[in-house]
């Protein structure tokens, strides 16, 4: 199977060439940076740290040994057109880990001297991230919110995929549900996300225009925690996006909701307004709208527009 | 002083980044007043469970009346140690609707606790008890046996040994305990959102109220965290000061007393 890269941000020998060596999958070192600046910055506003100029200047030396060595590889001459090698730094939310991890393979493989490292995270997390300057070339978000979040820094944004909700019920569907009106019956134990985050507006959408009037026991605290309500059976239902449902397989069974085809779940790409391989961005991003792409993005449950 | 300080920065630039002009309209919407009183209800309901619960446990802990004590303390400390969350994915697995316990709960008595405000109190009980068990096991170890048996040598009964003496010692753990307990309780979240889950009203407190609104709009979450450092403030200190300072000097006297006889 293929297994997921993250991006590490301290240098890597293998920035342009060796292209296979693996970078330490130090997880998410772009927030962990910025949460060390800003406790430092707390800590020296109450003017008590003596070393405070030490460690910044190591974090900032570092990031830019990362850049500068990726687009060394995209300075790499050959011909008229800039070749598609060095370092890709992609950023993207966390529910395409196993399609782009894919397609990334397959780019590579077709572009020897191409490296691709994946940071798969929360798509709020991500765009906070390019907003703090973090030295990545491609965003991916799961909505076109936290796409807003890092407007300012990215370029070409567009739409490459959709996912919509389905009901998912312990295998056994214990509370017998068919449909999305059976979600109304009271005794059922019923789990919707959280309005706050991106499913949990979807299922409220869902549910209104549908006109039902639906109580869950739980809003969730993301879709993850919903579909385990229902793969452990402490709810009879839960709304989630049909991507988990296709992850998650045979331990819960799916039933289709015809109402929720019209609220769409949009999928964004953008380009990083500095990214350092701006040819690899473009090859990647190609990749996503071709044929090729379509089909992996459809075969994981997603719908392309 | 650098550890106070290191302690006390977040807290300062948690303030100093609140919305204040904001304020007043960010919780003036009654769900942030509901997840506060839901947390102030549930954290005291869970503070006297560990009371009750906690206090003859560290007694038997105290007076090594247990076997295998090095074991027993460990087990004991075990949900200070873990994650919260993986407490409440226990507490699912034992309590859950197919849990160990939990599926003959409903069989036999259709009690089903997941998603209730009774299970919010079982989540704070659970991470918070230890706590309790610790900090009175300290102080019950602390008291010197021969207080008792000097007083009972004196000529007093049981009774006014138990009530004069030996209370009067203790009493300061034990509230210092429920007092961190209280404070533990109050600010519980990975037990709470895991098992207990999250609905207004029911199972949302203050903290899971905290992580969802920090998901949409982060002044509001920095508004209700205010308020809860706020309240906790309020209460560890006016115990601390107040409560704890009168039953210690209560405590003191008792010592005195029993010392001068």
């Amino acid at each position: 199977m293929n297994a997921a890269r993250h991006v590490a941000i301290r240098p890597t020998a293998a920035a342009r060439g060796e292209g296979r060596a693996r970078t330490r999958p130090a997880a998410r070192p772009v927030a962990s940076r910025h949460v060390a600046a800003l406790a430092l910055a707390a800590l020296a506003a109450s003017g008590l740290v003596a070393c405070a100029d030490a460690v910044p200047s190591s974090g900032a030396s570092s990031g830019t040994a990362s850049s500068s060595g990726a687009s060394s590889g995209t300075a790499s001459p050959s011909g008229t057109t800039p070749a598609v090698a060095g370092r890709l730094v992609v950023l993207a939310a966390a529910s395409l880990e196993p399609v782009l991890t894919e397609l990334g393979d397959e780019l590579e493989a077709a572009h020897p001297g191409l490296q691709i490292d994946f940071s798969f995270a929360a798509s709020s997390a991500l765009a906070e991230q390019v907003v703090a300057g973090a030295p990545a070339d491609l965003l991916l978000t799961a909505s076109a919110a936290t796409m807003t979040t890092a407007a300012e820094h990215v370029t070409d944004q567009s739409v490459f995929a959709g996912n919509t909700l389905v009901i998912v019920t312990p295998p056994d569907n214990p509370g017998k549900v068919a449909t999305l009106k059976d979600l109304e019956n009271g005794d059922l134990r019923l789990a919707l996300c959280a309005e706050e985050v991106p499913c949990g507006a979807a299922a409220a959408q869902v549910i209104e225009q549908a006109g039902l009037t639906v109580t869950p026991d739980t809003y969730a605290e993301n879709v993850t925690a919903a579909l385990t309500l229902a793969l452990t059976g402490e709810v009879d239902a839960a709304l989630v996006y049909t991507t988990d449902a296709k992850d998650a397989g045979e331990a819960v069974r799916t039933i289709e909701v015809p109402e929720a085809a019209s609220v769409v779940n949009d999928y964004l790409v953008a380009t990083v307004a500095e990214a350092p391989n701006p040819a690899a961005a473009a090859a990647f991003r190609a990749l996503l709208d071709s044929e090729r792409g379509r089909a992996a993005l459809t075969d994981a449950g997603f719908r392309v527009p | 002083m650098l550890a106070l300080a290191f302690l006390v920065a977040p807290f300062v630039a948690l303030v100093a980044s609140a919305p204040w002009g904001e304020m007043t309209a960010l919780l003036d919407d009654g769900p942030a007043a509901e997840a506060l009183w839901l947390s102030l209800r549930t954290a005291s309901l869970s503070a006297v469970l560990c009371v009750v619960l906690g206090v003859p446990l560290a007694w038997l802990l105290a007076h090594d009346a247990l076997p295998l004590p090095g074991l027993v303390r460990a087990l004991v400390t075990m949900p200070m140690v873990l994650p919260p969350v993986v407490g409440g994915v226990a507490l699912l697995a034992l309590l859950g609707r197919r849990g160990l316990l939990g599926e003959h709960l409903d069989a036999w008595f259709g009690v089903q606790l997941p998603f209730t405000t009774a299970a919010v109190v079982v989540a704070q009980t659970f991470v918070a008890l230890p706590f309790l068990v610790i900090s009175v096991d300290a102080a019950l170890r602390a008291v010197d046996p021969r207080l008792a048996q000097v007083a009972a040598s004196l000529g007093g009964s049981r009774w006014y040994v138990f009530r004069r003496v030996t209370l009067p010692v203790v009493a300061p753990g034990v509230a210092a305990g429920a007092v961190l307990a209280f404070a533990r309780a109050l600010g519980e979240f990975g037990a709470t959102i895991t098992f207990a889950g999250n609905f207004p009203g029911v199972t949302r407190t203050m903290p899971v109220a905290i992580y969802l609104a920090l998901e949409r709009d982060r002044a509001t979450a920095v508004a209700l965290s205010l308020v809860l450092v706020a309240v906790s403030l309020v209460v560890l200190v006016a115990l601390r000061s107040r409560w704890l300072g009168g039953l210690a000097g209560l405590a003191a006297r008792g010592v005195e007393m029993a010392g001068a006889r």
